[in-house]
């Protein structure tokens, strides 16, 4: 990825993102959309963030790759399922995969 | 102050600072990921909201393309546009002129929506949206920064920062998990996943699990039950 095109990116998102808050906020306020639609737009964070944990746990690039990653995101799971605080969840899960690495490569 | 106005700052502020926090990793994650620290300043500055600039950062950290970084983000931004739709019918300004409309919808984001929902009147919602909305951007920006700043000097590989991205996502999908519908869509959407990671290019079945939301169209229980 060339600096440019990150940069690229970097715009056409906060312009969609802002796109997105301003036409909900002010340029359709106060209406309501059908029902069947608002259900399933209020579904979009579950399924994606559900791909992105499955992407960021198990694959690389465009294989699927077991590796010491999944101990951190089980634990991740586990201390989120226990309602424990966030930075201990993001730091718990980035000890347990960096302990196994350090392991298995000692 | 009054302890009503006392109580909803204090609430608000303990979700910025934690938010922050949030901030922190962020900036870490995407400087891992390849974005210098400039970049990943105006991601968190302009894009301001924090599941898509996560979900961008990791697609390119995975050697997906822009446009596939983009798409999957952007999919998840529209959710503020059902926020911005809520917020529409609840916070009503004194003077709502259209520039300051404009400004505040650029904070509108998951917390600042859940903080001033949760209010029952109006005007303890507008404190608690401005509460929110001024705090966390200052919060969410210095996090990014110092975060960034951090993640230039470590090795991402040696810390296990590659599982900081998981780690948060699981975070923020806990929310989602709390009705049987956001379930089914969550297993849905990482099942699509799964089956397209070989055959798409990098970022692509990201876009792609978002299909799962088609399930919202079918009729819930409860209203079964009613009619």
């Amino acid at each position: 990825m060339t600096d440019a095109r990150l940069w690229w990116m970097i715009a056409a998102l906060s312009a969609t993102a802002f796109g997105f808050k301003a036409i909900g906020f002010v340029g359709l306020g106060g209406r309501r959309l059908p029902p069947v639609v608002e259900r399933c737009l209020a579904l979009i964070p579950a399924a994606l963030l559900a791909a992105l944990v499955v992407k960021d746990t198990v694959t690389i690039g465009q294989g699927i790759v077991l590796d010491e990653r999944i101990a951190g995101v089980a634990v991740a799971i586990l201390a989120t399922w226990r309602k424990l605080p966030f930075l201990v969840v993001i730091v718990a899960a980035m000890a347990t995969t960096a302990a196994i690495r350090y392991g298995l490569a000692g | 102050m009054e302890p009503e106005v006392r109580r909803v700052v204090a609430a608000t502020m303990a979700v910025n600072v934690a938010v922050g926090i949030f901030g922190i990793s962020f900036g870490v994650a995407s400087v891992a990921a390849g974005a210098d620290v400039l970049q990943t300043c105006a991601l968190s500055f302009f894009t301001f909201t924090g599941a898509s600039q996560f979900s961008a950062m990791s697609v390119i950290g995975a050697g997906g393309t822009a446009s596939a970084a983009f798409g999957g983000a952007a999919i998840l931004a529209a959710r503020n546009f059902v926020y911005g739709l809520a917020m529409s019918r609840m916070l009503h300004f004194k003077r709502p002129t259209v520039p300051k409309r404009l400004l505040a919808a650029h904070f509108i984001i998951d917390e600042s929506t859940a903080l001033a929902s949760a209010e029952s009147d109006d005007r303890l919602r507008r404190i608690a949206f401005w509460s929110t909305a001024l705090g966390l951007f200052v919060c969410w920006n210095l996090g990014t920064l110092l975060g960034a700043m951090l993640g230039g000097v470590i090795d991402p590989q040696t810390w296990g920062l590659d599982v900081a991205f998981p780690a948060v996502f699981v975070v923020m999908l806990a929310a989602h998990l709390r009705t049987r519908r956001g379930q089914v869509a969550a297993v849905l959407g990482a099942l699509i996943f799964l089956v397209l990671v070989p055959i798409l290019p990098i970022g692509v079945p990201i876009l792609a699990s978002a299909t799962a939301v088609l399930i919202g169209a079918w009729p819930d229980a409860e209203r079964r039950a009613a009619t």
